[in-house]
């Protein structure tokens, strides 16, 4: 799931250098050993789970499956409430993630490296704990639960607490995404179109953007996977009421723990249906943003010339 | 129109990129600043197009004081080293550009447009991308681009840096000619003093963030200021002497040097060119040096003659015309006496 552009750089270099490697050659055994290995691993761990979840998804026909979805009220509200948790998540990390790259790619500043370990922090911290944080700023016994409830404002076991903990949780996609590439490109093209009488939002919308959108699509794809996705940090801000708080996951686990198993795999089965497409975007993408990369390093490594 | 730096400085940290640098560009020139690498150059153009800002020191377009004003408002045309075209832009969409942010009406565009792309002989490119071009083509589109919002003054970084030679040539050429033109104030930096001769009609040599010398190229190259831009413009001969009694002296050569008419003796440094000196078979009466011939380089339209002087342990530099050459037939390990035609004399601790 973490994978990055630094690693995508690292992947456009690998490939230029491959004709290289190709000179030594490990023995057959070795090779189809480890693919063997490789993809007995996958089988047990990845396409056994995923096919089982559809097959109990379905096992009472179709007519069952859909009964299951939206017969139930608190399921289908805990659909809609993921359909509006996960996109506000994703824009809040859009805007931030632009920022933050934008700051930390074109910038030298105190705190920029502090700047960019922190916005790895939530990869590191345990989603309960990142959880539990929220509980105790914003709860009742929290900092500013107490001022919060004067104003009339909910966050805990409220829709604004789970859109800060997918946010917190969702928080480097779209930033580590983007560092790489900006850093890549450069800003002089930016530079030229300032000089050339351009505004820092003509700049901005008519040449960082569409430089950037690959990458930029790239993280939104992986920060909304893993937005609709979030269980951990989520289970602990919702509070758990149905109709109220539950977001799929949640649903899924409680249909699961009552043990409503049809319901609970047929819920499951629309997350994984989303892990699928996002897979299959996160395929083509990665391939756009590597030729991105690609382009960059030869358009900015022109022949001869000094600095 | 006409520009004018005053008392420039600008540091990054704790380098001083120009320390209290002025220039004056006249209306209409095209003016070289020549230099080495770290030498200011590029911060002084990037000053002038608004992309830095002067830490001290002004900056005057015409009458107006411009250090102030955005890069977007000054209107001056930036070439960029390498080129910083709009890579998911075709090459109109590029020219256009600066037109387009200043929301000027499609006909107009189109049209300039057009022109522009006759001008740099670019016509039927307009669909190309920038990664479809080669370096001199997307040269030529930065250069368009940059003229397309009808700049008060033209900059250009390194504009033939990144291309390979012959190319370089032709576009040396074609710069000039365009210059001539569109007769715009224009600016380039280059650390290719050659470079700077051909295509400029000022040169202003910089070193360490100051300026060594500004003038016209002859005038910088006969008269240099200095043993740096003396150096710098290409590959000379030096000499340890002294000067006395207004002659500068090397072993059993001398030359006159009336700007030292002192009895006291005072250690110099002596400048020869490669092409000011004169090979001779036999010592021609007047001073001149003894020296063996290591090497020959009879390639290009001047012969190369790399000589040894053993007396004073110096390698020498000479440039002969084919037809010298083929006079004195020589070849390596013969004895010939070199005698300089014109010798340049710096003393750099000379203080009256």
């Amino acid at each position: 799931m973490v994978s990055t552009g630094q690693n995508l750089v690292a992947l456009a270099e690998a490939h230029k250098r491959a004709p290289a490697t190709l000179a030594h050659r490990d023995p057959p055994v070795v090779q189809w050993g480890l693919t063997l290995l490789a993809v007995l691993v996958i089988t047990i761990l990845i396409v056994v789970p995923v096919v089982n979840v559809f097959y109990q998804a379905f096992a009472s026909g179709i007519a069952a499956y859909w009964e299951n979805l939206v017969g139930d009220k608190d399921t289908l509200h805990s659909i809609m409430l993921t359909l509006i948790v996960a996109p506000v998540a994703v824009v809040a990390n859009l805007v931030f993630g632009v920022a933050a790259a934008w700051a930390i790619a074109r910038f030298r500043f105190p705190g920029r490296s502090l700047l960019t370990a922190l916005i790895d922090l939530p990869f590191s911290v345990s989603p309960v704990v990142a959880g539990l944080m929220l509980v105790l700023l914003f709860g009742m016994q929290g900092y500013f639960g107490p001022w919060l409830r004067e104003h009339g404002l909910q966050v805990i076991f409220s829709t604004p607490g789970l859109i800060l903990a997918t946010s917190f949780v969702t928080l480097p996609f779209v930033a580590r995404e983007l560092i790489p590439v900006m850093e890549a490109i450069g800003s002089e093209e930016e530079t030229a179109a300032v000089s050339l009488g351009a505004s820092g939002w003509q700049m901005f919308w008519l040449v960082t953007v569409p430089n950037i959108k690959w990458g930029l699509l790239y993280g939104i794809i992986l920060c909304n996977a893993r937005a609709m996705g979030e269980f951990g940090a989520v289970y602990v801000v919702s509070g758990h009421i149905a109709g109220k708080t539950d977001t799929m996951p949640l649903r899924v686990e409680k249909l699961f723990q009552e043990y409503n198993n049809p319901a609970s795999f047929a819920v499951a089965s629309l997350l994984t249906s989303l892990a699928l497409v996002t897979l299959f975007l996160k395929v083509i993408l990665e391939r756009r943003t590597r030729l991105e990369l690609a382009e960059a390093a030869r358009l900015t490594t022109a022949p001869g010339g000094t600095p | 129109m006409s520009i004018s730096v005053k008392n420039i400085t600008k540091k990054f940290g704790a380098f001083t990129a120009l320390d209290d640098v002025s220039l004056e560009v006249p209306g209409g020139a095209l003016l070289a600043l020549l230099g080495p690498s770290g030498s200011g150059k590029t911060t002084l153009l990037r000053i002038i197009a608004g992309l830095e800002v002067p830490d001290a020191g002004s900056v005057v377009c015409q009458d107006e004081d411009i250090t102030r004003q955005s890069a977007r408002d000054r209107n001056v045309g930036f070439v960029f080293q390498h080129y910083a075209l709009f890579r998911h832009m075709n090459v109109f969409e590029n020219v256009a550009f600066g037109m387009r942010v200043r929301k000027q009406p499609k006909k107009l565009i189109n049209d300039r447009v057009a022109e522009l792309l006759h001008l740099v002989r670019l016509d039927g490119l307009e669909r190309r991308y920038p990664s479809q071009l080669s370096g001199g083509q997307r040269q030529r589109v930065a250069l368009a681009r940059a003229l397309a919002i009808q700049p008060k003054v033209l900059l250009l970084d390194e504009p033939f840096g990144a291309l390979d030679a012959k190319v370089r040539q032709e576009l040396r050429q074609w710069l000039r000619r365009l210059h001539h033109e569109i007769n715009m104030t224009s600016v380039f930096v280059t650390h290719d003093q050659e470079e700077a001769f051909e295509v400029a009609d000022r040169v202003v040599v910089m070193n360490h963030g100051r300026v060594e010398q500004a003038g016209a190229p002859d005038e910088v190259f006969e008269h240099p200021a200095n043993p740096f831009v003396m150096d710098f413009l290409g590959n000379v001969n030096v000499f340890h002497g002294r000067v006395q009694n207004g002659r500068a002296l090397l072993g059993s050569m001398e030359v006159a040097y009336p700007e030292y008419p002192h009895q006291e003796a005072r250690p110099a440094t002596l400048y020869v060119r490669p092409h000011e000196l004169e090979i001779e078979r036999l010592p021609n009466g007047v001073a001149s040096l003894k020296a063996r011939v290591e090497r020959i380089n009879p390639a290009g339209s001047v012969a190369k003659v790399f000589l040894m002087a053993a007396e004073f342990g110096v390698g020498l530099n000479v440039e002969l015309s084919s037809e010298r050459y083929v006079e004195l037939a020589l070849k390596a390990g013969d004895t010939v006496y070199v005698s300089p035609r014109k010798v340049r004399v710096f003393m750099p601790e000379y203080v009256i």
